[in-house]
């Protein structure tokens, strides 16, 4: 972990601003399968976003979000890097520019541009449909949770029979 | 078990061939006529240890010298046979390779986190017995960091959860070997590789010899020591008469990159379920594919590469 994370701090430094708006004009040569939002929160403008003042202090969430932790880098970063303050609906980008959430590979694009460089050619990450035609690609958020990134271990599937174990022994 | 272990290897496969192998088994040396009807008035389905349902199946020739109204009535027959017995409308399809298109496989082993769902939807997928024999084409090898000695890896590993602290994960299966050991090893051809690159086995041309098993360095086929267990509600309908359409008894199966779904455009089924993106699959003929990316850009490797067996499978860290 410590050479990706090298990897990825180097990778934000040199790519902050300029990648991001390099990128923004390819967006809609990735058709994606759509985000997983929570209804119970989206559309965040409407529902209460709009009733609040915006508050730029980290802090620890208490009423609201106290389910997200931030553990990405969290030592730089609050909410508002990636959310836009005008409009919750959005992400922004380093320079300004808003992204739909459909488009957010372009937010973890500008510090992520290895990753995000094979994700386009559906090396990292993946793409669905046919080998020789139409695909779709899951964002980087259907596998990283951008809150707190690190892959999420799983159970594994059960493991072969050893042979001439208790599958063969039933055989007879 | 071991009784019918004996019965497959009394046959000399260097001097066999199908037909006399089978009469062999029949008990009688006359006729294919003849042997055919030993087969039906025994009224068994069973002829030694390999299993032949009709005459029609006995004297069925070789899948590459049928001419095509011979295929059409093979696959019409089977399609009847396997919708009967699986109480399901099953499909024995016969598509062909597409034209200029190698199919090529790369797995990315930094993501892999052994978790075996690719097994699984392989199984699936391809109608491969569930158990008594068990029959997987996929095998998962858990390694230490920084090693990879085959024989000291695990495919056992059952933690509560993958990836474990200080392992990375191998799957393998058929390489699809451009220099396949396991088809030269065929002493009757039932085995072979299709212009797209896949290599195939010929089910009702196959003698259960084995000479193809002890040929392949990767454990890349299986063999039905047993009758298949296939629950006909788990009978995957849609089926290629090279690939997974229902096995018998005494024959070789092995992974044919899905050539059911793949000859139609489709990713393979263990692609298709892997969900952190570790497989890619793809015609390394097409500039724009994913594996020709893989290739132009990311270190790669096959295994065992000192035996110039030549696999159209790479592994590479993404
Ligand atoms: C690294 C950028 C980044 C940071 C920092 C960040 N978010 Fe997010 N957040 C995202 C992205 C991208 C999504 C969209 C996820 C998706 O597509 O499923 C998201 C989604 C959400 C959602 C919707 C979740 C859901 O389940 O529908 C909420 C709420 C949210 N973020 C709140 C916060 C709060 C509160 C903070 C600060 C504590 C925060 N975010 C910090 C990038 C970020
Ligand atoms: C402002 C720069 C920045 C943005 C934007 C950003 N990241 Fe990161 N990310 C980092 C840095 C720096 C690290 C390494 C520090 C760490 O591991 O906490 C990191 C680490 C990661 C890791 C590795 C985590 C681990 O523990 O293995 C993943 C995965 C990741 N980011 C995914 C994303 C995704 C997905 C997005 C978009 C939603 C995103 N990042 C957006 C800077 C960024
Ligand atoms: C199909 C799921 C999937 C998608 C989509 C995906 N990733 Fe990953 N990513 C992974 C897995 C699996 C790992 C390895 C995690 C592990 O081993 O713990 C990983 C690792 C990473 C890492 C850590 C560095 C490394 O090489 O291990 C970063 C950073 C990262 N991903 C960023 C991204 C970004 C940015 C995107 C979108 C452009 C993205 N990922 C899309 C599955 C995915």
């Amino acid at each position: 972990m410590k050479r990706s994370r090298l990897i990825a701090a180097v990778a934000a430094l040199v790519l902050l601003g300029g990648l991001g708006l390099a990128v923004a004009n390819q967006a809609g040569d990735f058709p994606v399968d759509p985000p997983e939002l929570d209804e119970d929160y989206y559309p965040c403008a409407e529902n209460c976003h709009n009733d609040m003042d915006v508050d730029r202090t980290p802090r620890v969430l208490e009423d609201e979000h106290s389910d997200i932790v931030l553990h990405h880098a969290e030592q730089f970063r609050w909410c508002l890097d990636c959310h836009d303050a005008e409009n919750r609906d959005v992400l922004h980008l380093q320079n300004g520019t808003k992204v739909p959430f459909e488009e957010s590979y372009l937010l973890c694009g500008q510090c992520h541009g290895d990753k995000f460089r094979d994700w386009r050619a559906g090396i990292h990450g993946k793409r669905t449909g046919n080998w020789n035609g139409q695909k779709h690609y899951l964002l980087c958020a259907h596998c990283h949770n951008p809150h707190t990134p690190k892959f999420k271990a799983i159970k594994p599937e059960p493991p072969p029979a050893v042979p001439g174990g208790a599958e063969a022994g039933a055989a007879h | 078990m071991s009784k019918d272990k004996k019965t497959v290897t009394t046959v000399n496969p260097r001097t066999a061939s199908r037909r006399k192998f089978m009469k062999g088994l029949a008990g009688t040396a006359i006729g294919a006529t003849l042997a055919g009807k030993a087969m039906a008035s025994a009224g068994s389905k069973k002829s030694g240890f390999l299993t032949i349902n009709s005459l029609e199946e006995y004297l069925q020739k070789n899948y590459r010298e049928m001419t095509k109204e011979e295929k059409a009535q093979v696959l019409a027959r089977m399609e009847k046979e396997y919708s009967e017995r699986y109480g399901k409308d099953v499909k024995v399809k016969d598509t062909e390779p597409i034209d200029g298109v190698k199919f090529t496989y790369a797995l990315d082993l930094n993501r892999c986190i052994g978790c075996r769902r690719c097994v699984y939807a392989c199984v699936d997928e391809n109608n491969q017995s569930r158990e008594n024999p068990q029959v997987q084409y996929i095998k998962v090898l858990q390694f230490e960091n920084g090693t990879m000695d085959f024989e000291e890896s695990n495919r056992y590993y059952n933690p509560e959860q993958v990836p474990e602290e200080g392992k990375y994960y191998m799957p393998v299966q058929c390489q699809h070997c451009e220099k396949a050991p396991c088809v030269k090893a065929c002493p009757i051809k039932a085995t072979w590789t299709e212009d797209d690159g896949i290599v195939v086995v010929d089910y009702n041309w196959c003698i259960g010899c084995r000479y193809c098993m002890a040929a392949c360095p990767y454990e890349g086929r299986s063999f039905n020591w047993g009758d298949p267990h296939l629950p006909a509600e788990e009978m995957n309908p849609n089926t290629h008469y090279l690939g997974n359409r229902p096995r018998m008894r005494g024959v070789v199966e092995k992974c044919t990159f899905c050539i059911q779904r793949s000859r139609e455009g489709r990713y393979p089924a263990c692609v298709e379920i892997c969900p952190v993106g570790a497989r890619k699959f793809g015609d390394m003929n097409d500039p724009t594919s994913e594996v020709r990316y893989i290739f132009e850009h990311k270190r790669v490797f096959r295994i065992k590469e000192d035996l110039l067996t030549e696999p159209k499978f790479f592994y590479f860290f993404g």
